[in-house]
């Protein structure tokens, strides 16, 4: 199966300069300053990348957003979303440990196409071994002169969920509370000190050296339509082998879960849920969806950032749903109203359903109050709220009435 | 600047016109349709936090907030559709489902946004039935206000205030989710010069008064338009009277001052200093006519007149205007300052006026509002074209004995003079002292005359730009108090009387 970014994951020594030279890195960055930045642009449009942090925009498109500098004038930044922290999602630390220069290199060519001078990368603060092994990697292309033309500097997170949304992300590194923005404007036009900013996750950015030197004809074909290349799974849960698996876009479910062993003990799936917990499972009929933005949304979820959680039969929807709503609830930045109240009162409602406490509204008002928080709050994190606990009652009622005693009222 | 362009859109199925731009809340208002809102303030932002003005849009896929919606051609806005409805009562039902039931020993009761829009958008029967969450109810935020963390709904107005209108930075919104709540950042308190107006801003129970806690429930107020006198300023307010039941707000008339919005003057705001001063509008007031020397007797307003022009008459036959000397202050209205001058120059001629604010009226300024003149009406004085002296040459002249008559009217001479003042006053053989309140040294002079204070008249002041400003009387006024012009005018027609009698003698 065709790879890109773990192709040479054989490599033990791959995260250092030395290594990833010998094996053509940073020739696709030459190439590209060799190129007019619009030029760079092109090709990544021409390759069919898409965000792969979650949202799978189109990578050329947003960056074409950025205005032209007699327009906006003053210094542009690229910044790194590297704050992965989607409970499931780990396919950045791989590449972070493994492929820094990789990183680097698409950090690079992003900054050529945009006309940036200075670059961060902003890293989730539990990844203290990555920041070990950026910073290293930093170093070494400081070095060697491949910053000259763009900066490079790293900044750590300190832990809340929320700040791996864009906005939220440049608030924190603007030292405010990480409370996501509210567009328009976007980061490309206004966004780090109200400077436009494009903000690009890990496995986006880590693609960009692949299409630089092959072309995004030869990216966008291994991928599907409109989804280029390919695709990195967090596959975790009820699986033989959890792991991370780099497979092309649109492959199907079935495939992904075979190469993770399939369901642990031969066991039946009871679910999957694709793209990190904030998104509406799937289930066994679903198997043969093909996995990318546009067919995965088509069958009701969403791709996310490919942090694939499978469930076997043992699972209880209401204690998954739980799970996650208490996360949810615990992360909610508290900035709008129907977020901040809203996923504790379901938080609430779904532990006492846990405690047998339950009763026949409960299901309506999980519904209701879900409903009135999705569409209706500033940012994804809130609209998620409203999302987990109806998709969980909508796929397995039973399971939410059984943890209704008979009689309670 | 290019003239905003006007445009018509749908609000409501109506065709409704405003400028290009303008914020859909904003214009719906223009339009006379009140969209609920929190977070939205029209002098702190738009923040969008609280999602109760949500709308809908012909077109957009969601709801929108209309405190963030620029009106544009042909837009089409429902804030009153079925689904605005529930999108608004949804978000109402979020704001209260961890808000206490404190309503029955709230002071916002009865103009809390909760309770408001409960009654225009929600209505709905609750259906929360977990425990509500608990956060501090009592923190004394500073010396103005005090805090209820459970209360508060994180609109961050209050925060947004001291971030951007006093820049000082008291209060913030710590932690996350839930558990977020309204408090003093490290090592700060909320004490600043602009403190109270949070209360005001603040659409809950969360930020409350701490003079104005549990006195008064607001809709036993009565609300009157008037000029804070407190500086010359001139701000806005509403005079807040409690009279109804006297018994409540110990016994004080004035139960608190809150800002009116006046754009061209204070807009939405007041300083502490103004916004405090009702506290001392019933304490050692004056209500009674008295000669209190050479014998003590209460006198009418008749009587007095008749006394004083004859005495003021034997004065200036033998020692002439310029032993006669009037302090006075800004704190006159300018009908008070018209007859002030009808009496004292154009009548009497007198050269000997002192009003200047130093040194003892004068304070601190600032750039939001605070003037340093701490009297709301000098200028007044000053466009009538009247010259006051000083307060030290006045000393000088009543200690070497040149003033036989003095007539201080609402002006505390020992807050001038110091220690001095007593001694100087008892110098010149005629003493008058009117105004409202007692002073230290009321019972220092010959006649005290009770004048009435600004909330019990009416009248006009003149700010520092020169602009003439109305207040309306909010109080009757105590025992036999009159305003200063009233009483101007009194001893002015008596001297008139005593002088056309003199001429049918001569």
């Amino acid at each position: 199966m065709t790879k890109i970014l773990t192709k040479h994951f054989d490599e033990p020594r791959l995260h250092e300069l030395e290594t990833y030279r010998r094996l053509g890195g940073y020739e696709a960055l030459q190439k590209a300053r060799a190129m007019a930045p619009a030029a760079v642009t092109a090709e990544v449009k021409k390759s069919n990348l898409r965000g792969l942090g979650g949202a799978g925009f189109p990578v050329g498109m947003k960056w074409e957003t950025v205005p032209p500098e007699d327009k906006v004038p003053g210094p542009r930044y690229v910044v790194v979303n590297a704050d992965e922290s989607e409970p499931g999602c780990f396919k950045d630390r791989v590449l972070l440990t493994r492929a820094p220069h990789q990183l680097l290199e698409g950090l690079l060519i992003a900054a050529h196409a945009v006309g940036a001078k200075e670059t961060f990368i902003f890293l989730r603060g539990e990844y203290q071994n990555q920041y070990d092994i950026l910073e290293k990697a930093v170093q070494e292309a400081d070095a060697a002169g491949w910053t000259k033309a763009a900066s490079i500097s790293l900044m750590r997170g300190a832990g809340a969920y929320i700040s791996g949304l864009d906005t939220a992300l440049l608030e924190t590194m603007e030292g405010k509370k990480a409370w996501p923005r509210q567009p328009p404007p976007f980061p490309t036009v206004a966004g780090l000190m109200g400077k436009p900013t494009v903000v690009n996750n890990v496995e986006t950015l880590s693609m960009l050296p692949f299409i630089l030197r092959e072309g995004g004809e030869v990216f966008a074909k291994i991928g599907s339509a409109r989804n280029g290349g390919t695709v990195l799974f967090s596959v975790s849960g009820h699986v033989e082998k959890p792991g991370v698996y780099e497979v092309p876009m649109g492959s199907k479910l079935r495939d992904v879960l075979a190469l993770a062993g399939g369901v642990r003990g031969g066991r039946r799936l009871k679910a999957v849920i694709p793209g990190g917990t904030s998104m509406p499972p799937l289930v066994e009929k679903d198997l043969d969806v093909a996995l990318d933005f546009d067919a995965v949304r088509a069958a009701g979820t969403f791709l996310g950032a490919g942090g694939m959680i499978v469930l076997d039969e043992s699972a209880d929807a209401v204690a998954v749903a739980h799970n996650i709503e208490r996360f949810l609830s615990h992360e909610s930045c508290g900035q709008c109203t129907p977020c901040r109240e809203g996923a504790a009162w379901l938080e609430r409602i779904l532990e006492r359903l846990l405690r047998g406490g339950g009763v026949p509204e409960d299901l309506d008002n999980l519904k209701r109050v879900g409903e009135n928080i999705t569409g209706k709050v500033i940012c994804a994190l809130g609209d998620t709220v409203g999302v987990v606990a109806r998709a969980w009652l909508g796929k397995f009622p039973d399971d939410f009435k059984a943890k209704i005693p008979r009689g309670n009222s | 600047m290019a003239t905003p362009r006007h445009v018509t859109f749908q609000l409501n199925g109506r065709t409704v016109e405003a400028e290009e731009g303008r914020l859909v809340i904003d214009a719906a208002k223009d339009a006379g349709v009140e969209i609920p809102h929190y977070c939205y303030h029209p002098a702190l932002g738009n923040p969008g936090n609280c999602r109760m003005c949500v709308v809908e849009v012909a077109g957009a896929p969601k709801p929108q907030v209309s405190c963030r919606l620029a009106v544009r051609e042909g837009l089409d806005v429902r804030s009153d559709s079925p689904a605005a409805k529930r999108a608004q009562a949804s978000a109402l039902e979020l704001h209260l489902v961890n808000h206490p039931l404190d309503c029955p020993v709230c002071d916002q009761s009865g103009e809390c946004g909760l309770q408001d829009y409960y009654m225009t958008v929600g209505r709905y029967q609750s259906q929360a039935r977990e425990d509500k969450e608990h956060k501090s109810k009592r923190v004394e935020a500073g010396p103005h206000v005090m805090l209820d963390q459970e209360r508060c709904i994180l609109c961050t107005r209050c925060t947004r205030f001291v971030d951007d209108v006093t820049k000082t930075h008291e209060l913030g919104i710590f932690g996350r989710g839930h558990e977020e709540r309204l408090d003093l950042a490290p090592d700060k308190v909320l004490d600043n010069a602009y403190s109270g107006n949070v209360v005001d801003l603040c659409p809950v129970g969360a930020l409350t008064d701490r003079d104005f806690r549990y006195k008064v429930r607001v809709w036993y107020l009565d609300k009157t338009d008037s000029i804070c006198p407190g500086c010359a300023r001139g701000c806005s307010i509403s005079v807040h009277t409690s009279t109804k039941r006297p018994w409540h707000n110990g016994g004080r008339r004035v139960a608190r001052l809150k800002p009116r919005y006046n754009a061209a003057v204070n807009g939405h705001w007041i300083c502490d200093e103004g916004r405090y001063s009702y506290k001392s509008l019933d304490e050692n007031r004056l209500g009674k006519v008295l000669r209190l020397r050479p014998s003590r007797e209460e006198l009418s307003w008749e009587v007095l007149a008749a006394e004083l022009a004859g005495r003021l008459r034997g004065g200036l036959a033998a020692g002439g205007p310029e032993g006669l000397a009037v302090a006075a202050s800004g704190a006159l209205s300018n009908e008070d300052w018209a007859a002030f001058k009808a009496l004292f120059v154009d009548a009497l001629k007198l050269p000997r006026l002192y009003f200047a604010a130093d040194p003892d009226q004068v304070g601190e300024q600032d750039e939001l509002l605070r003037r340093r003149e701490k009297v709301p009406n000098l200028k007044a004085a000053e466009a009538l074209g009247l010259r006051g002296g000083s307060f030290d040459a006045l000393a000088a002249d009543l200690a070497a004995g040149k003033i036989w008559g003095l007539w201080v009217i609402e002006r505390d001479l020992d807050r001038v003079w110091g220690r001095r003042a007593a001694e100087l006053l008892a110098k010149p053989e005629l003493t008058v002292y009117q105004s409202p309140f007692k002073g230290a040294l009321g019972d220092a002079y010959a006649y005290r005359l009770p004048a009435t204070a600004y909330v019990e008249e009416e009248g006009h002041f003149t700010n520092f730009e020169g602009r003439v400003q109305a207040y309306r009387r909010a109080l009757d006024p105590i025992g036999a108090a009159r305003p200063d012009a009233a009483i101007f005018g009194l001893v002015a027609a008596a001297l008139e009387g005593i002088r056309s009698r003199e001429g049918a003698a001569a």
